[in-house]
């Protein structure tokens, strides 16, 4: 009994962090239709950001906002200053943002060393909750209620505001949105800037479990993307709830099906893909 | 991503430990080259980063010379994997022409290249931990100095059963070939002093979080690890995170609780047992100095990666010592090798067996914070463990080797 409860609760705690990782692919990939390979990356440097400024003796949630900050200028400068020249090339930017993560991942190599880094929970978020004898880390119910309220953050600006007026306009038809006067040049670059921040911020969140360490990147790219083919490219509700669904197949799985540890996540994908290739929030786009 | 990495001494030390040598020496000619196959990019580079850092200390401390050879290490980046591993391989020995070579790092590149030493009859000393190297398909040019990956924990296994008194017992580890090594020689030596290994947990190598086998744990004694790299740092934490540390002791292989690992770890490490057949806290005089050499180099804990460097050096010392002008006949220096005996090395005396593999002492080790940091601290010691502990050679090798279901675990529920 305990066992299904812990893994119920950690499948929902997962499920905010991978929001936290894919809501920012999701809007990029809906608006600018990159598949923007560096995002894992995004998701590394970000947690190195955060565990350095930690280091230094840094508020927790300071250290996440300031690092989503140097991740989101970072972000702009790729797309101002690469990304743009290629726009409406796919290979070419797939090719660029491959290309940058692997400049990244040296660089991280070269900074931060192998060695993982796994900052401490902070202080006034440790402890584990006690409830039918099972312990659960409170640090990671927190979580889930960050992701909560980026999600109801994201979901207010995207559907109340101009600028997610703008953006849905943009990921629903780019050459119309532009007819009507709305510099989607600029747009991109914002979102991308947004995507990047989203994804460091997750990663100083999930840095006191996940911990830090070369190759990182690669292992939460795919999760990434398979949470966004599950829920559909461009739709932040489908992002959410491939979220949460990634984070029970991914503990229910592994615990009843171990010998399938490999492929519990991709079955699903493959699924969606045959049989509703936009994903299960996606919209067909012409 | 550097293509070649070379490192020859002379630019590393400075000039004047070459100018003092004396003119005999200069005057014998070429140098005796060593060929380091290490990694130092991708997500392995962790450990291949030390295994240079360990061979450095070591050179440095003898000015660059060996049995009154001058050194020249060769420094080749395999990226972690067989490909490169090979390639690299080819080159040191073909282009460059080494004498013998350190490394590689990782037991699926080791195996990439044992049959290409053997047929360029090129001595190599690996810390990769693959059983078979030194047993069923023993190679006369391989040498370990470290330990194969059941080596600690047969120990470990007989610690936990005999001193610790644990009767049942969980295990986890990654789902390869080094965590299936390791998991059945605890098991072998835990069942045959009376215990019981009721699970066994093999979460892939690449986990984001370990809490779904965790919560699968149940009621045992005590839970082995044999986790590898970064994985060990997560694990612990989400161990203690979800309140099991607490109920329920931790035991770790070598590469879970590795001395250069600590800096990573925080109290979740606090009470963890380990067997490893080198500790940074061992008290002998070359460990000592040893130690110290990494410390004001690198700044660093020296943990299995680079002792295994630095006692892989030691090796090839006395072997050149030993052979003097015939060093440089690669056939002999294979057999000096495996002839090697060495009574001060930072893990404690060191012979090998016919097989080339080390034997040597292991510790158990007791995680403990001191002055504020971590530390291993050792509280047993086996002295000379063989790779067959206290199974009979000819018997051991007649059985497969060990594997997820070797020897099969009777005792699961």
């Amino acid at each position: 009994m305990n066992l299904w409860l812990t893994l119920a609760v950690n499948s929902i705690a997962l499920g905010g962090l991978l929001f936290l990782l894919s809501a920012g692919f999701s809007l990029i990939f809906g608006l600018m239709r990159i598949p923007n390979l560096m995002h894992g990356s995004f998701f590394m440097l970000g947690a190195y950001f955060g565990v350095t400024f930690l280091d230094r003796g840094m508020n927790f949630w300071l250290a996440a906002i300031a690092s989503g900050f140097a991740m989101a200028l970072i972000g702009a400068m790729v797309e101002r200053f690469f990304l743009k020249r290629l726009s409406g090339q796919e290979l070419p930017q797939v090719l660029l943002t491959l290309g940058f993560s692997f400049i990244i991942a040296d660089l991280c190599l070269l900074i931060w060393t192998g060695d993982p880094w796994q900052p401490t929970t902070p202080a006034h978020l440790r402890g584990a909750v006690q409830a039918a004898g099972m312990f659960f880390p409170i640090y990671r119910l927190v979580i889930v209620g960050v992701a909560v309220v980026i999600a109801i953050a994201l979901w207010l600006m995207v559907d109340w505001t101009r600028l997610g007026a703008m953006i849905r306009a943009g990921v629903d038809d780019a050459p119309i949105a532009r007819m009507v006067g709305i510099k989607v040049s600029q747009l991109f670059t914002l979102i991308f800037a947004l995507g990047a921040a989203l994804a460091a911020f997750g990663g100083v969140m999930g840095a006191p479990y996940l911990s830090v360490y070369p190759g990182l990147d690669a292992e939460m790219l795919p999760l990434a993307l398979i949470v966004v083919i599950l829920g559909g490219t461009g739709s932040l509700l489908g992002a959410l709830v491939g979220s949460f669904l990634i984070g029970f197949l991914y503990n229910f799985g592994q615990a009843l099906f171990p010998d399938l540890a490999y492929v519990i996540l991709f079955l699903p994908m493959v699924l969606v893909l045959v049989l509703r290739p936009q994903g299960l929030f996606g919209k067909v786009v012409p | 991503m550097t293509i070649e990495r070379r490192t020859v001494l002379k630019g590393m030390l400075g000039t004047t430990a070459l100018i003092a040598a004396p003119a005999v020496l200069r005057a014998q000619g070429a140098p005796f080259k060593i060929g380091l196959l290490t990694v130092k990019t991708g997500p392995l580079a962790q450990g291949g980063i030390q295994m240079e850092q360990g061979i450095a200390a070591f050179l440095k401390e003898k000015n660059g010379t060996l049995g009154g050879r001058k050194i020249e290490l060769i420094v080749a980046d395999t990226g972690g994997n067989p490909a490169g591993a090979k390639t690299k391989a080819q080159e040191v020995v073909e282009r460059d022409n080494v004498n013998v070579i350190l490394g590689p790092l990782a037991a699926f590149e080791l195996l990439a290249i044992t049959d290409y030493v053997r047929e360029k009859q090129t001595p190599l000393i690996s810390l990769a931990a693959a059983e078979d190297v030194t047993q069923r398909k023993a190679n006369p040019f391989v040498i370990r100095p470290s330990a194969t990956s059941a080596q600690t924990c047969h120990v470990m296994g007989d610690y936990a059963a005999k001193d610790m008194k644990y009767k049942r017992a969980a295990t986890i580890s990654e789902d390869f070939a080094f965590g299936y090594e390791q998991m059945a020689g605890f098991q072998r030596a835990f069942e045959d002093n009376g215990g019981k290994v009721v699970k066994k947990l093999w979460p892939p190598l690449v986990t984001p979080d370990y809490t779904p086998y965790i919560a699968q744990i149940g009621n045992v004694d005590c839970v082995f690890n044999g986790f590898a790299g970064s994985n060990p740092v997560k694990f612990m934490r989400a161990y203690a995170d979800l309140g099991v540390k607490s109920k329920v002791p931790l035991l770790a292989g070598w590469t879970a609780m590795d001395d250069a690992l600590l800096r990573s770890l925080g109290d979740e490490a606090v009470g963890v047992l380990s067997a490893a057949w080198y500790s940074a806290d061992f008290e002998s005089p070359s460990n000592k100095r040893f130690v110290a050499a990494m410390q004001k180099d690198y700044n660093v804990l020296p943990g299995g990666y680079s002792a295994g460097m630095y006692v892989a050096g030691q090796c090839v010392e006395a072997a050149i010592a030993k052979l003097g002008s015939k060093a440089d006949d690669r056939k002999a220096l294979a057999d000096e090798l495996h002839n090697v005996s060495l009574i001060d090395t930072p893990r404690g005396p060191v012979k090998f067996d016919k097989y080339g593999n080390v034997i040597g002492d292991v510790f158990i080790r007791k995680c403990e914070r001191k002055d504020g940091k971590l530390v291993n601290t050792v509280i047993k010691r086996y002295p000379n463990v063989s790779q067959f502990w206290t199974y009979d050679e000819t018997a051991f090798l007649a059985a497969p080797v060990y594997a997820r279901d070797v020897p099969p675990a009777k005792n699961l529920e």
